[in-house]
């Protein structure tokens, strides 16, 4: 079995300011969107309390909605998740309460309204770890960015690191994007899976860059313009790029079908992180690199210099 | 060209058998367990105690699966879950309350595993239920006390060197002294200088007053703050150990938090209250004059006579004391173990606050030759900590009490004198409790998907590459049995984000893999003999793994850092998931593909799938 039967390299330079536009809208979309909506942030980040209780027959909402609005939260959201028997309710921090009476007193009402209530999971988050989890998320992704253009810079060369790290952060806007378009809830596992991709797309802008390196260098690609070198390299590549992602969206499949609740949106954000990872290496890395000037000196002189300071004998 | 030479196939032989090793004690499940620890010190887990819970567990006709004597406890397995909570009660009752008797579940592994180390992962709490507190130590409140505690010492060290002030006080975080002279100022300064090391001190000058303002030096509020959080994680493992958790963990996090995990518990509303609640702390006057032998043979039958209530010391000593509380705990601003600096013998300093050392004064003046106890009240229980005898009037709320005591002695009625009360309060601003249903619905949950992915990924491989690809499998399934083995060797602690990472990491492994066999299909397809292919595949494949492994790592160790929870036990599991299928991907698979093609002098085809060549079709 072989998927690709490429006998040509494909042209994807020529495209490049084609889908440049396009990837500059979509980046504008999630900018707009997380300027105006913002992300819907889970407790992990805004403080408050989350409260999953299990029922033994499915409970109405409203009645429940309203004992919380009863014992002083303005705005609680009381909903289903799973099964119709699960129930999830989220309250906002309250000045002055302290975890350990919240959780009781909205026990407390829960069984009177229905004794065959079962707790199952209390998250209480103080306002101010909230925003220390978030701070430090941010400082995260700062450290990692810089670590990734430092270790590429030093790898290959300067204009490699900044266009891996800016089709990684494109990546990682869209997720954002994503999330906040669509109103899903941004919580700490979420900003793992981002940090995670943040480091497994960078990846793949490697192994391209890895492979055009290896095409300057090479005797063959002599005399070939820069488009067409890259084009190579994509090319020569690409089936190993879809059969890798490919493979690790198998599991993380796995995990948005059987990993329940807890690992959904972790998944989801892995998966949006992994198809636009595959996209923006060849489609925003390369060309970015095409329009910051690469030129095969800038890769292959670095081995000149050397030759010529043994004792002159240069052929 | 592709042999290894018998150092690297004994290497991977090894690491697989040692994998193997160490990722077994997993797989064995757990037996329910009743945990017999003692409380107190001077209690020893041993064979003595070991005898009375096997007598008590016979008396009452409960089977066991083996009691087993560690270092600190004893853990009795049971069949069931039924004869565990029979058990625990049965146990209880016969020890008393010295002991802490909790439920545990134990590992099944043999006993041959667990003398080599080989213990299975713990699991987090989401993993087996249980509840998580992430308490905040109010620091100010410590270094406040501090100073309060100095603003005493001050004033009866001026006393004492008779130096005349006309004022002292405490103003927030700072001692303040007027004086009316500079010469007077001057003379304190240089005593308080010289006995006080840790404060910083400024004199100010302003309307004919002269002042000395102390502030606590930063380094000296470092070291009481760190001090003050230690004494508010002994006082919470007093406090959780009444709980009867099996495995509890209490540890700093951060220079002013604590982190406390109860596995198991469910009942959160008495986990709070009991780590919440703070013990009172009362000084009273010993009634000495009913307390004749004759009368106290009445009194332990029950009479105890108006106005006076009966408690025992530790020793078991009975102590009659009078009603009346001369002083509670909130006015002890510490306690410290140190010695007397006469006679040289242990002692328990004492520093009072302001109100409280006035009271202290006049009691003791009227009080000489007496006898006053110090009582600890916890849980609705009092206690005699100890009940010395006053020898002279004691004012400026420096108090020592001496005589008939071990060092570690005056070490523990220090702590318990401390324990009365938290050294700062506490908040809880981080709850997280899973209920035990759930948890084991996340593991179910979390290894499902791991092995769909996995079976998954597998079918593919094995469809497209076929030989090669099973052999990636192996290296893969290699990985996975090096990452758990890895894992339970740290005794890292599992969590779902922890299985995700597992699951995650096995996915992205597979790229190595990939990555070579693409190399190799496309030397062939360049036509490079099958072994040349082989080789080259493998070697120049390894700086590409290299590059594409290091940024990973670098995102993970990032995570890391600034990670904090959940988000660590991820990032742990991920980084070390780099790191196993860079050797399992590249070594043992490379290893495999050697033992089985590197042979073969004669090598026509490898069992790589078709490899499609544009070439031979343009012929």
């Amino acid at each position: 079995m072989e998927f690709f039967r490429i006998k040509k390299s494909i042209p994807f330079m020529r495209y490049a300011l084609f889908f440049n536009v396009i990837s500059l809208i979509t980046f504008f979309i999630a900018v707009g969107s997380l300027a105006t909506k913002g992300l819907h942030l889970g407790v992990d980040f805004t403080g408050g309390t989350v409260i999953e209780v299990t029922y033994e027959k499915a409970p109405e909402l409203d009645p429940i909605r309203e004992r919380m609005i009863k014992i002083g939260f303005a705005e609680p959201a009381v909903q289903n998740f799973g099964t119709a028997r699960d129930v999830l309710i989220r309250l906002p921090v309250k000045e002055g309460l302290t975890s350990a009476q919240l959780s009781e007193q909205v026990m407390t009402e829960l069984r009177g309204l229905d004794a065959g209530v079962k707790l199952q999971r209390v998250e209480f988050v103080g306002p101010q770890v909230g925003k220390e989890l978030l701070e430090s998320g941010a400082l995260a992704l700062l450290f990692v960015s810089l670590g990734i253009v430092g270790y590429l810079a030093l790898r290959f060369e300067w204009k490699f690191g900044v266009s891996a790290i800016i089709a990684n952060l494109h990546d990682v806007v869209i997720i954002l994007g994503c999330f906040s378009l669509f109103g899903w809830e941004f919580s700490l596992p979420v900003l793992a899976a981002i940090l995670a991709i943040l480091g497994y797309s960078v990846n793949e802008s490697v192994v391209v860059m890895d492979r055009i390196r290896e095409n300057f260098r090479s005797r063959q690609f002599r005399g070939m313009s820069v488009p067409d070198v890259i084009d190579a390299a994509i090319t020569s590549t690409m089936s190993r790029t879809i059969i890798t992602h490919g493979s690790t969206q198998l599991m993380v499949c796995s995990m948005l079908i059987f990993g329940g609740e807890t690992l959904y949106y972790f998944a989801l954000a892995l998966t949006i992180g992994i198809c636009f990872g595959i996209y923006s290496s060849v489609l925003v890395g390369s060309p970015l690199l095409m329009w910051l000037g690469l030129k095969r000196d800038d890769l292959v002189q670095a081995e000149k210099p050397k030759a010529a300071n043994e004792d002159g004998a240069v052929v | 060209m592709n042999r290894y030479p018998l150092w690297k196939y004994l290497l991977i032989a090894a690491s697989l058998v040692i994998g193997l090793l160490y990722t077994m004690p997993n797989f064995f499940g757990e037996v329910p367990a009743v945990q017999v620890s003692p409380l107190r010190s001077n209690l020893k887990a041993d064979a003595a105690l070991m005898a009375r819970v096997e007598g008590a567990l016979k008396k009452a006709g409960l089977e066991t699966e083996g009691i087993a004597l560690d270092a600190t406890s004893i853990k009795a397995r049971f069949a069931g879950t039924e004869d565990q909570i029979k058990a625990k009660d049965v146990i209880q009752t016969a020890l008393g309350e010295d002991y802490v008797v909790a439920l545990n579940l134990l590992s099944r592994s043999p006993r041959w595993l667990a003398s080599i180390g080989a213990l299975p992962m713990y699991l987090g709490l989401d993993l087996r239920g249980g509840v998580h507190f992430l308490m905040q130590v109010d620091m100010k409140s410590a270094t406040g006390k501090k100073v309060e505690a100095y603003t005493n010492d001050i004033r009866a060290m001026l006393r004492e060197q008779r130096i005349q002030h006309s004022g002292l006080t405490r103003d927030g975080d700072a001692v303040n002294i007027r004086f009316r002279e500079a010469a007077l100022r001057d003379k304190a300064l240089g005593q308080i200088a010289k006995d006080m090391p840790d404060l910083d001190l400024k004199t100010v000058e302003d309307g004919g007053e002269f002042r000395i303002s102390g502030t606590l030096k930063i380094e000296a509020q470092r070291k009481n703050q760190e001090f003050a959080l230690q004494q508010n994680i002994t006082t919470l493992r007093n406090r959780v150990n009444e709980l009867g958790v099996a495995e509890p963990i209490i540890q700093q996090q951060g220079a002013d938090r604590v982190v406390v995990q109860l596995p198991g518990v469910q009942d959160t509303a008495k986990a709070k209250d009991i780590l919440g609640r703070t013990a009172t702390l009362e000084i009273r006057m010993v009634d000495e004059e009913r307390m004749t032998p004759g009368l106290l043979q009445d009194i332990k039958s029950g009479q105890v006579p108006f106005g006076a209530e009966l408690y025992y010391e530790r020793n078991g000593q009975p102590v009659l004391v009078k009603k009346q509380v001369v002083l509670t705990g909130e006015r002890i601003n510490d306690a410290q173990p140190g010695f007397d600096q006469q006679s040289g013998e242990p002692a328990v300093h004492l520093n009072l606050d302001g109100t409280g050392a006035r009271i202290f004064q006049q009691v003791t003046r009227d009080n000489v030759g007496k006898r006053m106890a110090i009582l600890l009240f916890e849980r609705g229980k009092g206690e005699v900590v100890t009940a010395p005898v006053i020898r002279t009037e004691i004012g400026g709320g420096r108090v020592q009490i001496s005589g008939r005591m071990t060092t570690q002695e005056a070490k523990d009625v220090a702590l318990l004198l401390r324990a009365g009360a938290l050294a700062a309060p506490m908040e809880i601003i981080e709850e997280r409790t899973v209920g035990p249903s759930l948890g084991a619905e996340n593991i179910e949950i979390g290894f499902r998907s791991m092995w769909m992915g996995f079976a998954a990924i597998a079918v593919f491989m094995i469809a497209y590459y076929g030989l090669i690809g099973v052999i990636s499998i192996i290296a893969l399934a290699a990985n996975l049995l090096f990452l758990i083995a890895l894992l339970s060797m740290l005794q890292a602690t599992l969590t779902l984000p922890g299985i995700a990472a597992i699951a995650l990491a096995l996915g992205m492994a597979i790229d190595a893999n990939v990555l070579i066999n693409e190399r190799i299909r496309e030397e062939l397809r360049n036509g490079m003999t099958p072994q040349a292919a082989l080789h080259s595949g493998y070697e120049r494949a390894w700086a590409t793994i290299l590059d594409s492994n290091i940024t990973t790592l670098i995102a993970g160790i990032a995570l890391f850092a600034f990670g904090s929870g959940p988000v660590r036990g991820f990032a742990v599991v991920h980084c070390l998931g780099i790191l196993t299928s860079m050797f399992s991907a590249v070594m043992v698979s490379r290893g495999i593909v050697n033992l089985y093609y590197g042979n073969r002098r004669k090598l026509d085809r490898i069992s790589i799938g078709q490899v499609w060549k544009p070439a031979a079709q343009a012929k």
